[in-house]
């Protein structure tokens, strides 16, 4: 039984038991996973994960309830319907928000990544063969103490199936490729990561070479070296050059968890927090200086969280959020929009068939601006070049963090100088977008993002995309290590 | 296979199947199998309301197989049909089977060769969790309330081709909430157990009631610098709970990744005042890890300020010639031992300062110092001369463990709060922690 008539079968099992409700939507989803990683030239135990599920949500009277199962079959369905008719009975007349005012999918569908090397083109042997070479290039120097390098793929088939008979199909291929060396001199460690370590790219095996995967392995060995024997990083007010390895978790943190509507709705004030945001600052508040322009696009389609649909089924297209420094559009979803009555975008998605749809990020960029890297640097008189987030804080509204990077370097009358370690930044968000003062052109544009986005009760983990051009920002505070 | 998750019956579909698949097996060959589950129902409540429930059923069957010194493993969902599930397990034996001949030998297997058999199963007390969702939007009913609410069965099954079998069954509530004022002025509670008492919700209920009234006073700006706090039982949580993310395990010492290096290879010691211990008798997780080894009754992290042990996992314990002694290397169930502060007297010792009722969102800005930075959250009040005076805004501090709970801990709380984790990514937690609270000076606020 091929895939789609696998679909069908279920389905077909599931509408024997479809309840008489107001509206009902299923969401089957199929995920294998494949993990490779070679550590200290030691291959590693392979790993293979299949998850398959349903989950079913129902709507009836103003109240919405779901239920989620593994069992696929007209037994299972109708133990997940009896439960989820249960919750849907006890949510009459005490839920938050009317579930009859959230508009329904009304569009068919379908969305597929595009995959040019296939990941079965490659034999288990030469995928751990090519692991085992990196390790051979990340092991340098005696000083570095541990180094791995990691190989995963992963296959995603989900099917929304609603009562209205609207049926959207979408299929994703991820992969994820990483190389880390660790350098230990006494009790200083640092480590250096890349090859896309800690993001991954929707597509087939074609994106290890713009990961740099695995060409840069002796790079990152000779960096982490250079780090653990590197001042560091001066303390003071300066300029910051991020590049999109950093920015990537600076739109993620202070742009993007601050503009989710559920957030700023109060959904997640006992978890993951609320927002400095109000609904009153749509299309007019000044979130960043007249360089800021962002956008929601799941259009990039080798973004992770590139689609066609969000998991409620409403179609995705590229919105702007931020235009000129403006603040144009939350980040919400159906359900976030009925409650608030303002526009959003397909963002409600779930992190697998055991949980249902909230607002998420997706993919969030900065788009590109006018200047090149080295007009970026030779702008700056005193700063910081920050590369590779590796610490990351926020307070529960987004406003006050502190984030640190692997690599800084230091920055003089408009040249680059030495490395300096643990380069850290805090600012405010309210204030710190207000003070970029340039933008990177194509040149400088790079896809990123993280597969582990934490959120929701119960808890979620989603991949977002960010990709950005390195930024320059003004009168930050910046600083280094004990 | 039955609806109750934790009963006998799905005991014996894991044995029946695990058998089934054994049976199958060639030559040298030996399998694992690892089946995990839940039966949860989670309601998510804002402004005292309903925002999301649902029900959610899963469970899991991990297969290992290992053959002249190889090993490969593969995870899937089980069905609840015996034919199906056994059909799907034989398809991934065989995929391993066929892929095991492709890997190179692995030189840290280790997987327990002396069987070991236990069975820990509790009957399940809890009540339907739509009474106690009655219950609570009741008794918070002029309340602006948010949180979570999961609820139900967990299973954790081990079985090998060597004959071992343990399995642990239980049934739990955890309920997560904040109460808020407005804005992020809130208290945060938690209530968790495997018996629903509807008195001990209003009581706790009550008692946020009257801390609101604290946090309606004009909140005070605290500037950067360094100040007394009092870090509650919660707020070390946090704390430990970062330091869990390798400052153990026995892989992050060998590789000088624990943020607790300068213990471990500068003699550097906390106060002689903390000790540490993960104690996995009194913890809530199964005492068998995923490999099949028993786990000891007690493991010593840190004994007077001296670091003592790591948590070794089965594979770093072959590497490194260690004796396997946690499944994760991260502590489940870590207890630290009570100081002589009197919680009554805390105020009155804290004197003039902060106490921090919640932290958040920690991480490290500097792992070989072991500094910590993160965030004061919820209801954390400005004191003076022992008297609560007003809530302070949100403050973002910066301070080495060493400090902490170095030369800047005057002391530690008698008494200790028992928390239950609440974290639910992929499944319900089962880690648990029994924690004092800290009274720490010169704590450094940046921000």
């Amino acid at each position: 039984m091929n895939l789609s008539e696998a679909f069908q079968h279920i389905i077909h099992q599931f509408k024997e038991v479809a309840p008489a409700v107001d509206f009902w939507s299923l969401r089957l989803v199929i995920d294998q996973q494949e993990s490779l990683t070679v550590r200290q030239n030691v291959a590693q135990p392979p790993y293979f994960a299949q998850s398959q599920g349903a989950h079913i949500t129902l709507v009836h009277n103003g109240a919405a309830a779901y239920a989620a199962t593994s069992q696929l079959d007209r037994v299972g369905f109708k133990t997940a319907i009896d439960l989820a008719m249960r919750w849907l009975h006890a949510s009459q007349a005490k839920m938050v928000f009317d579930a009859t005012s959230v508009s329904r999918p009304t569009v068919s569908g379908s969305y597929a990544s595009e995959v040019a090397q296939p990941w079965d083109g490659m034999s288990l042997s030469d995928k751990i063969g090519l692991l085992q070479d990196s390790n051979r290039q990340l092991k340098l120097h005696d000083c570095i103490v541990d180094w791995q390098a990691y190989l995963s793929h992963r296959e995603t088939q989900v099917l929304v199936l609603t009562s209205d008979n609207t049926e959207i199909k979408q299929s994703f291929q991820y992969i994820m490729p990483g190389l880390q060396a660790v350098a230990n001199v006494g009790s200083e460690t640092q480590q250096r990561t890349g090859g896309g370590w800690g993001t991954m790219r929707q597509g087939g095996l074609e994106q290890l070479q713009t990961m740099q995967f695995p060409t840069v392995a002796t790079q990152v060995a000779e960096e982490a070296i250079a780090l653990v024997n590197a001042p560091q990083c001066p303390a003071g007010s300066m300029s910051l050059l991020l590049l999109p390895s950093q920015m990537m978790l600076q739109i993620h943190e202070s742009i993007g968890h601050p503009l989710e509507l559920d957030r700023i709705l109060g959904d997640e004030r006992n978890y993951a927090g609320t927002s400095f945001v109000t609904l009153e600052m749509c299309g007019n508040y000044q979130y960043g200086s007249e360089l800021l322009n962002v956008t929601y696009d799941p259009g990039h389609k080798a973004e992770m969280a590139s689609f066609g649909f969000d998991d409620d089924g409403s179609p995705a297209e590229r919105t702007y959020i931020i235009r000129n420094g403006i603040l144009e559009r939350f980040l919400g979803g159906a359900v976030s929009q009925a409650r608030t009555l303002l526009p959003g975008v397909a963002n409600a998605r779930a992190s697998d068939w055991n949980r249902p749809p909230i607002d998420r990020m997706a993919n969030l960029n900065v788009e590109p601006g006018t200047s090149s890297m080295q007009e970026l640097i030779g702008g700056i008189e005193n700063g910081v070049l920050m590369d590779t987030n590796l610490s990351w804080s926020i307070d529960d509204s987004r406003n006050k963090f502190q984030f640190g990077c692997e690599l800084g370097r230091v920055i003089k009358d408009g040249e680059l100088k030495h490395i300096v370690k643990n380069p850290n930044y805090r600012g405010i968000s309210a204030t710190f977008w207000r003070n970029l003062a340039a933008v990177g052109n194509t040149s400088t544009f790079e896809l990123w993002g993280t597969p582990n986005c934490g959120k929701g009760e119960p808890n979620q983990m989603v991949h977002v995309g960010h990709a950005s051009p390195a930024c320059v920002f003004h009168d930050v505070q910046v600083f280094g290590g004990d | 296979m039955c609806k109750c998750l934790g009963g006998i019956e799905v005991h014996n579909y894991f044995n029946e199947l695990s058998a089934k698949l054994f049976a199958l097996l060639k030559g040298n060959e030996v399998l694992l199998s690892v089946c995990e589950g839940e039966e949860s129902d989670f309601v998510r409540l804002n402004q005292n309301k309903i925002r999301q429930a649902g029900s959610v059923k899963q469970q899991s069957l991990q297969l290992t197989l290992i053959s002249a010194n190889k090993q490969s493993s593969a995870r899937f969902q089980l069905r609840g049909d015996m034919q199906a599930d056994f059909e799907h397990a034989k398809y991934c034996l065989q995929q391993l089977r066929e892929q095991l001949p492709l890997l190179p030998e692995d030189p840290y297997l280790n997987f327990s060769t002396q069987p070991q058999n236990s069975t820990y199963m509790t009957e399940n007390r809890l009540p339907d969790a739509a009474q106690c969702i009655e219950d609570i939007m009741q008794a918070a009913a002029r309340m602006d309330l948010v949180g979570i609410w999961s609820s139900g069965a967990m299973i954790s099954g081990f079985a090998n081709s060597l004959g071992q079998f343990n399995w642990h069954s239980d049934a739990n509530f955890n309920f997560d909430w904040s109460v808020y004022l407005k804005g992020d002025k809130a208290v945060k509670q938690t209530y968790a157990g495997f018996e629903w008492n509807k008195e001990t919700l209003q009581q706790k209920l009550e008692h946020a009631e009257h801390t609101l009234t604290l946090l309606a006073k004009p909140p005070r700006n605290v500037e950067p610098g360094r100040y007394r706090v009092f870090l509650s039982p919660s707020a070390l949580q946090e704390i430990t709970g970062l330091l869990g993310w390798g400052g153990f395990g026995l892989k992050s010492h060998r590789t000088a990744q624990t943020p607790l290096l300068k213990m471990a290879r500068d003699g550097v010691i906390l106060s002689p005042k903390v000790n540490m211990v993960e104690n996995h008798v009194d913890g809530l997780t199964p005492r068998f890890t995923k490999t099949g080894f028993i786990k000891p009754d007690h493991v010593t992290l840190i004994e007077n300020g001296v670091y003592k042990n790591t948590l070794n996992g089965a594979r770093s314990a072959k590497e490194y010639s260690e004796t396997v002694n946690s499944d994760s290397e991260q502590p489940q169930s870590l207890y630290i031992e009570p100081g002589t502060l009197k919680q009554s007297d805390v105020l009155k010792a804290l004197d003039t300062g902060i106490y921090v009722s919640n932290l958040w969102y920690c991480n490290y800005s500097d792992r070989s110092h072991c500094r910590i930075t993160g965030m004061t959250r919820f209801a954390s009040l400005w004191v003076e001369n022992g008297e609560p005076v007003a809530p302070i805004n949100v403050m973002r501090f910066d301070e080495t463990l060493y400090h902490m709970l170095g030369d800047k801990l005057i002391d530690l709380t008698q008494e200790r709060e028992h928390f239950f984790d609440s974290s639910t990514y992929e499944s319900r937690s089962e880690a648990s922690a029994l924690l004092p609270g800290a009274l720490v000076e010169d704590f450094q606020l940046t921000l």
